[in-house]
């Protein structure tokens, strides 16, 4: 395709390659999504259809009253991230964030270890009282619940 | 007073853009209306000043901390330092959207003082063009988000500035980064002229080419900065997370970097024509959407302050009427632009298309990866999209172009032979292969930072390679300008790749006196100490860090309390050396040792070559710089010389004339 070709059919053929690269990286790019697109759970739905061991996803919910505990490394701490109806075990090596604190909302991203424990990378709380992750705002409904739920035990 | 007198500016520069607008498209219709264009060019300047006047009404406000006002009743606070009173003007959504529609009128502003190279009916069609796309955003500030909005009664004292934002980050990033953003409205403005008035030449691209450039240089330094001063101040050591705000700049400096490459063609080979327009159109498009996205607050983002979805649903109106409009537009005179001249795949042009194509599928997976989560929670499924998604599905298509940047500027316009290439393409394989074989051998087999590397040395090499056989006091600036930016590609990545790497971390509770070793870094802990600022108190660690056992330096990072509003933040200290950065971070107390003696958490990282990357991103800009000198400084020399011509040519005639009278 060098200059043997008409303008008009030079024109055509970078159009149709411009086009074939970009529907590529469209087709790609919606492959790729649904694959590594990180899911959101809170826990009943992680102790109903658990995501695969290894898979990132985030966990959202209410720190649990009374389950904050930090190891004897003084950098690892384990808690139970729990909804009202379910609850699960989570691990975490780091600084946590200062707002971070028992019966509080947080959003944890990791993944499910073969334990059954949540191994968070990273934790996301309610850094101010203005903003707060977006999956914590319709918290306040399971909040609701889990008050009630121990209110009445 | 002076509240009022802002609003009454602001609403003056909005029935000027109206009048701009009706009297550009008289103008350009023609017959009796084109008495009005002497008028579109004034008014232009003036709602520019006035827009300015406005923004300085609202730093006035913030800096008297005038709490009548809502809004600096409700982002400032009379005790934050002076430089914080002023720079929490823009940080909140009024402000920021103050600041967006004054860089708009000053970038329209300009372009009607300066700008007298194009023919006059489309300077008139490109500045009703810019008119209309600010009225649009004046109706935003002035219905749904007006600044000067007072509060009765006024309140004792303001609730204060997210303590994120009291940084110096927040005085330079923000106006950087809409200058180059909302700049970019001069493209999309220019794009649509050229389209109405049917005017897609070499010379409309000379013309737009300096533009484009300079809203490029300050979209580039605004990305850099906002990437440095996001790895500071967040505390987590890492320097871009495909946080939707982060992509809300990259997108329209992907848009924007691929318009520079086809200008350039246009420009010297009057080739890609619908092209460039069409990206002229999308790159402001991704400003805009951007501003939705931002502004909405519909992303789970720390950037994302505003929520609001009545603000939301009018800037989608505005996006829709723009981008839809221009698109239409688009469509309905893209086949009358004449084709260009043709060339060969192994040509200049050939190589910049591939830049372009890959730029513009860079984008479109940003833009779909941006997107994806809002899609897919519309149908109650709750997803994030972060790096192993970004990371790998980018590079497919980055990695290849940074192969074509390093050949792409050896190449000749029009049509090459590779033979005539051989030795340089041989030069640049070869270092190639050699950094894959050290990377290789320093750090084994990490795929993404090997072939950063080694596509790292390929694009330093290839940058200087179209100056050898070349005086370098003749080599025109454009070309350092090239030669350099593409330089900086090249740091940046390996920056990158190294910090991507070689980076070490670790995470300890330590007692004061301990030593922890990071990387070539051994750290003591000396001390930790209350210390209070102005607005807040804090946790000061005071480390002593020596690095591969030489002397020590003393760094101090804090964990910050701030009382109005009630936050806390991590101040990291960083050490810089010229092969990288120590980065320390105090966390809390952690629980007491067996023994019962105190102990308190650090996060400690060693980053190699860390700094790079931002090296790189100012060696881009600055070769946008040179560019943009270089293309200034000619075209006011031609000028100069054909004003001289023409003045010899007039002057000729006249003397017969003399004579006679």
């Amino acid at each position: 395709m060098s200059t043997g070709l008409k303008p008009k059919h030079q024109r055509l053929v970078l159009v149709v390659l411009a086009l074939v690269a970009l529907v590529g990286a469209g087709l790609l790019a919606a492959w790729a999504l649904r694959n590594q697109a990180n899911y959101f759970y809170v826990p009943s739905d992680m102790v109903a259809t658990p995501p695969e061991v290894g898979q990132a996803v985030r966990l959202g919910g209410m720190v649990e009253t009374g389950s904050l505990v930090t190891e004897p490394d003084g950098i690892t701490v384990r808690f139970v991230v729990g909804d009202g109806e379910a609850r699960v075990p989570v691990m975490f090596s780091g600084i946590v964030p200062d707002l971070f604190v028992e019966g509080s909302g947080v959003v944890a991203e990791g993944s499910l270890g073969p334990d059954g424990t949540f191994q968070a990378t990273n934790l996301l709380a309610k850094h101010d009282e203005n903003y707060m992750p977006r999956e914590l705002e319709d918290m306040t409904v399971a909040q609701a619940r889990e008050t009630v739920a121990e209110t009445s035990e | 007073m002076i509240a009022e007198l802002g609003l009454a500016a602001l609403w003056l520069a909005a029935a000027l853009a109206a009048l701009q607008l009706l009297a550009g498209a008289l103008a350009v219709r023609g017959g009796d209306g084109e008495t009005l264009a002497a008028l579109v060019r004034p008014t232009a300047v003036v709602q520019a000043l006035l827009c300015t006047l406005a923004f300085g009404m609202l730093l006035w406000l913030f800096a008297r901390t005038d709490l009548s006002v809502a809004l600096v009743a409700n982002n400032s606070h009379s005790a934050k330092p002076m430089i914080y009173k002023i720079t929490g003007a823009w940080g909140n959504h009024e402000g920021s959207m103050l600041l967006w529609v004054t860089v708009m009128a000053l970038s329209g502003g300009l372009i009607a003082l300066v700008e007298r190279r194009l023919p006059e009916r489309t300077m008139m069609a490109t500045l009703a063009a810019q008119a209309f796309v600010a009225i649009g955003f004046y109706a935003f500030l002035l219905l749904a988000s007006n600044p000067f909005e007072r509060l009765v009664p006024a309140p004792a004292e303001g609730t204060g500035l997210n303590p994120l934002l009291q940084d110096i980050g927040l005085a330079l990033h923000p106006p950087t980064l809409y200058a180059g953003y909302v700049g970019l409205s001069v493209a999309f403005s220019f794009a649509v002229g050229a389209l109405i008035t049917r005017q897609v030449t070499p010379d409309f691209a000379k013309v737009m080419r300096p533009w484009v450039l300079g809203a490029w240089i300050f979209l580039t330094l605004g990305i850099t900065a906002g990437s440095y001063w996001a790895y500071y101040e967040l505390g987590w050591g890492g320097w871009w997370f495909w946080d939707p705000v982060e992509n809300a700049s990259l997108m329209p400096w992907l848009a924007a970097t691929a318009l520079l490459h086809s200008a350039g063609v246009l420009a010297a080979r009057d080739a890609l024509r619908a092209w460039t327009i069409m990206l002229g159109v999308v790159a402001f498009s991704m400003s805009m959407i951007g501003t939705f996205l931002v502004r909405s607050g519909i992303l789970t983002s720390v950037h994302a302050f505003a929520v609001d979805p009545e603000r939301g649903t009018f800037i989608l109106a505005l996006l829709a009427i723009y981008i839809g409009g221009a698109l239409v537009l688009f469509a309905l005179r893209a086949n009358t632009v004449a084709e260009g001249e043709r060339f060969s795949v192994l040509s200049r042009e050939g190589a910049l298309v591939v830049n372009n194509v890959a730029l513009s599928a860079i984008l479109g997976i940003v833009l779909l990866g941006t997107l994806y989560p809002l899609l897919t929670e519309a149908f109650g499924v709750r997803v994030s999209v972060g790096p192993p998604y970004f990371n790998p599905v980018g590079a497919i298509f980055f990695l290849p172009m940074l192969v074509v940047l390093a050949i792409g500027p050896l190449l000749r316009w029009r049509q090459d032979r590779l033979a005539r290439v051989r030795g340089p393409m041989l030069a640049i394989a070869a270092t190639a292969v050699l950094a894959l074989l050290v990377a290789w051998w320093i750090m084994g087999a990490a795929l993404f930072p090997l072939l950063g590397m080694t596509l790292a040395a390929a694009v330093a090499i290839g940058s200087f390679l179209p100056l050898r056989g070349r005086s370098l006091r003749r080599v025109p600036s454009p070309v350092w300008g090239m030669v350099i930016s593409h330089f900086g590609v090249a740091v940046a990545l390996f920056g990158m790749a190294a910090d991507t790497a070689f980076q070490t971390e670790r995470l300890v509770a330590a007692r004061v006196g301990d030593t922890v070793e990071v990387g070539p870094w051994a750290i003591t802990l000396a001390s930790v100490d209350p210390v209070a600022g102005p607005n807040w108190t804090a946790l000061q660690a005071d480390l002593h860090a020596g690095y591969g056992g030489g002397a020590s330096q003393s760094i101090q990072p804090q964990a910050r309390s701030f009382w109005t509003p009630p936050q806390q933040t991590s101040e990291a200290a960083l050490l810089t050396r010229w092969n990288g950065q120590l980065y320390a971070v105090i966390g809390g107390e952690a629980p007491n040792d067996e023994a019962g003696a105190t102990r308190w958490q650090l996060r400690l990282w060693w980053k190699p070559f860390v700094t790079f990357i931002w090296y790189g991103g100012v060696l881009i800009a600055l070769g946008g710089a040179l560019a943009l000198v270089g293309r200034v400084v000619g075209d006011v020399r031609r000028r100069a010389a054909r004003s001289l011509i023409e003045e010899r040519r007039v002057d000729t005639p006249r003397e017969p004339a003399e004579a006679l009278a």
